[in-house]
């Protein structure tokens, strides 16, 4: 047991706790404005970030350490990192636009937030007000750590299985939900693919390029092969097939 | 011996109690030997890499080189700094940043050595140690993510985004299985402070066979090998080196994630890649490989582990595995990118859960009367080998003779050629011979053409 949990258990505040809080609480505050009223995504997952962090270290001021290091390591080392991964696959100027939608909404949502954290912070001071915080010491008696597994797997055991049980279940979910059945004969292994790309009726070969041997080098026209005839292996399906006609390949007289 | 030992272990109560100047001393040289580590690491390897592929490597700056990296270093501080157009550039300036104080930030719970006395103070060779030190080590190494993503974000531009990506992808499944390779170390030490865990690795067991007192080893690698070898692995991965370094593949991808990057920005970038190399070798060390404590037959000598010796031998292990490190580079190719993934999620992971039921199934009889713990042990063990004895094994099917194939494929098929097929000497090599005018070679060394 460290200082910091006796401090912390006779309800005091220890100078260096102070200005730890002092630095950091409006840090903490600047991450979850900015979070708020960062145009780019990415900057709003950063802010976020930020406050993760400032609430990880409150917890290890406040005797929690364990707590703390894991709010790091799994929200903001990663949670967070996978947020950051979607956005950075959606693509970096992913940002808001400014337009209304709804008349009204951002005022009304300003009102609203504003009054429901004076309503949580009122009824927390007046709960909180004068209590003195009391079996943080018991709590902590054989170790931080020792302490929350003691309570993890004793008294919470079955809560902490069925959460778990609901995790997994969310993994495997999303995993069958995001998986592409494919039965195991439809897999082409690379000698399945050079049987069928030496099959009698297909040519082995490469593709012919649009316009070889022809009269023309737009893309639609359709390449001759060795023999003089006409492939459509050569032209996009999307694109209607044009073949010179003989009228047009004749000389204009232009040359003369 | 034992008593001595005790005392020169810190305990959690030991920290916390140095003067301020102290606690300054120690947090400069953590720094400093994460700088110096760089400077000399990036020469070692540059050595080392060059002894391994028969040249000299860097032998002109200083003796033996060995101020080569501090010109490079210099040189490249007087470089241009490149802001790319697309950049977003404040993130673009924190992402190096992030990436060092991550490395570095690792090194302070690090223990280097026992209680020693500086100026009249009692006090561990140790920035700091905390009830959940190694969950520090595993926060720092995965913010640590943070700088390369975001620096291949910030960049704003195709090679870095890809190389940003496949590090977030990578470091967030290798951290799964280190977590997962240090759950056994907690298990076996019961505790999850660095300190603790090295005081751990001390007391062996001594096996008295025919009156002969031998230490049994207490390392957590040869206790808990698989762990050891998946962590080290992981670690591998942790820290994007070869043969694992595909966020920065070259071949692939010009420079990863530090595409863009130039100037001081780019020397954070490779400052923190081997600051990173050091702490993860100083972790590997202290979590495995008994801290600060010196190996068997130096152990002999009473002294051993007492005063300031013992940081000799921690600098001697973690230099064994930094040449680890090196010696990987030097000799594995890179991993194609899903082989990598398969690799840590299919294998790695596995094995790690396996090997920690195992391991919970040992310690949960570890009261019981010897006879039936060796009867358990024995049963499970048996279980084992009988299922590996009796796993049906697929017979391969016997494959069609070359003749066979030939005769079965179907009518049209491209043609092949007989397979006896015996190529005649060409008739022209003989004519070309025959009709060459003999060469006119002039005596004499003064005609001669080079």
């Amino acid at each position: 047991m460290n200082t910091s949990t006796v401090l912390a258990a006779a309800g005091q505040v220890s100078g260096g706790e102070e200005v730890t809080f002092w630095i950091l609480a409006p840090l903490a505050l600047i991450g979850a404005i900015g979070m708020v009223w960062a145009r780019n995504a990415v900057h709003s997952a950063l802010f976020l970030v930020l406050t993760m962090l400032c609430l990880g270290v409150f917890y290890v001021l406040q005797a929690g350490p364990f707590i703390g290091m894991v709010q790091i390591i799994v929200y903001t080392g990663a949670i967070m990192m996978l947020f950051l991964f979607v956005l950075m696959l959606v693509g970096r100027d992913a940002s808001d636009s400014l337009i209304e939608t709804l008349r009204g909404q951002r005022v009304a949502a300003v009102v609203l937030g504003l009054g429901f954290a004076g309503l949580v912070g009122t009824g927390l001071y007046r709960a909180l007000n004068g209590v003195t915080a009391v079996g943080l010491d018991q709590a902590n008696a054989e170790g931080n750590v020792q302490g929350i597994a003691r309570l993890l797997f004793t008294k919470y055991v079955l809560a902490f299985e069925l959460t778990s049980a609901l995790l997994i279940t969310a993994a495997i979910g999303a995993m069958v939900l995001a998986h592409i059945e494919r039965r195991k004969e439809d897999k082409m292994d690379q000698v399945a693919t050079m049987k069928a790309r030496f099959r009698p009726g297909n040519y082995p070969g490469p593709k012919p390029g649009p316009g070889v041997f022809a009269t023309s080098s737009s893309v639609a026209t359709p390449a001759r092969l060795p023999d003089g005839r006409l492939t459509d292996r050569s032209t996009p399906a999307i694109l209607p097939q044009r073949e010179l006609t003989a009228e047009e390949t004749t000389l204009k007289g232009t040359e003369r | 011996m034992n008593t001595l030992l005790l005392a020169q272990d810190p305990t959690l109560a030991d920290f916390g109690r140095d003067p301020w100047w102290l606690v300054l001393i120690k947090i400069v040289f953590a720094f400093v030997f994460g700088l110096l580590a760089t400077l000399l690491g990036v020469w070692f390897e540059r050595r080392v890499v060059g002894y391994m592929q028969v040249r000299p490597g860097p032998n002109q700056v200083g003796p033996f080189g060995l101020l080569q990296t501090l010109a490079d270093g210099l040189k490249m501080a007087f470089k241009e700094d490149i802001l790319p157009k697309a950049a977003d550039k404040v993130v673009y300036f924190f992402a190096p940043v992030i990436s060092v104080v991550c490395a570095v930030t690792a090194l302070s719970v690090i223990p280097f050595g026992p209680m020693v006395s500086i100026f009249g103070h009692r006090t561990p060779l140790q920035v700091t140690d905390v009830p959940v030190a190694v969950l520090v080590l595993l926060a720092c190494s995965s913010l640590a993510v943070y700088g390369i993503v975001l620096g291949g974000w910030a960049s704003g531009s195709t090679y870095p985004l890809l190389g940003g990506l496949r590090s977030s992808a990578q470091m967030i499944s290798y951290e799964v299985a280190m977590g997962l390779s240090i759950v056994a170390v907690f298990m076996t030490a019961g505790t999850m402070s660095t300190s603790g865990i090295v005081a751990a690795q001390g007391d062996a067991t001594r096996l008295t066979i025919a009156g002969v007192e031998i230490p049994a080893p207490g390392w957590y690698a040869i206790l808990l090998l698989p762990s050891f070898i998946i962590f080290f692995i992981a670690t591998v991965g942790e820290t994007n080196r070869a043969p694992f370094d595909l966020p920065e593949a070259e071949s692939e991808l010009v420079a990863g994630f530090m595409t863009e990057y130039s100037s001081l920005k780019f020397a954070l970038f490779m400052l923190s890649e081997y600051v990173a190399m050091v702490t993860m070798s100083a972790v590997t060390t202290t979590l495995f490989l008994g801290g600060w404590r010196a190996p068997w037959p130096i152990t002999l000598w009473a002294d051993a582990n007492t005063g300031w010796w013992p940081m000799l031998w921690f600098f001697g292990k973690v230099l064994l595995l930094v040449f680890v490190f090196v010696w990987l580079r030097g000799t594995l190719p890179r991993l194609r990118y899903d082989q990598f993934m398969r690799f840590g999620w299919k294998v790695l992971l596995p094995i790690n859960l396996v090997w920690i039921l195992v391991l919970a199934g040992l310690r949960s009889i570890e009261d019981w009367q010897s006879r039936d713990r060796l009867l358990a042990t024995a049963v499970g063990a048996g279980v084992l080998l009988l299922a590996t004895l009796l796993w049906p094994s697929r017979k391969p099917a016997s494959k069609p003779t070359p003749q066979e194939q030939a005769d079965n494929r179907p009518y049209g098929s491209f043609p092949l050629p007989p397979l006896d097929l015996q190529v005649p000497p060409s008739p022209r090599t003989k004519r070309v011979v025959a009709e060459r005018e003999p060469a006119n070679i002039a005596t004499g060394s003064d005609s001669q053409e080079v």
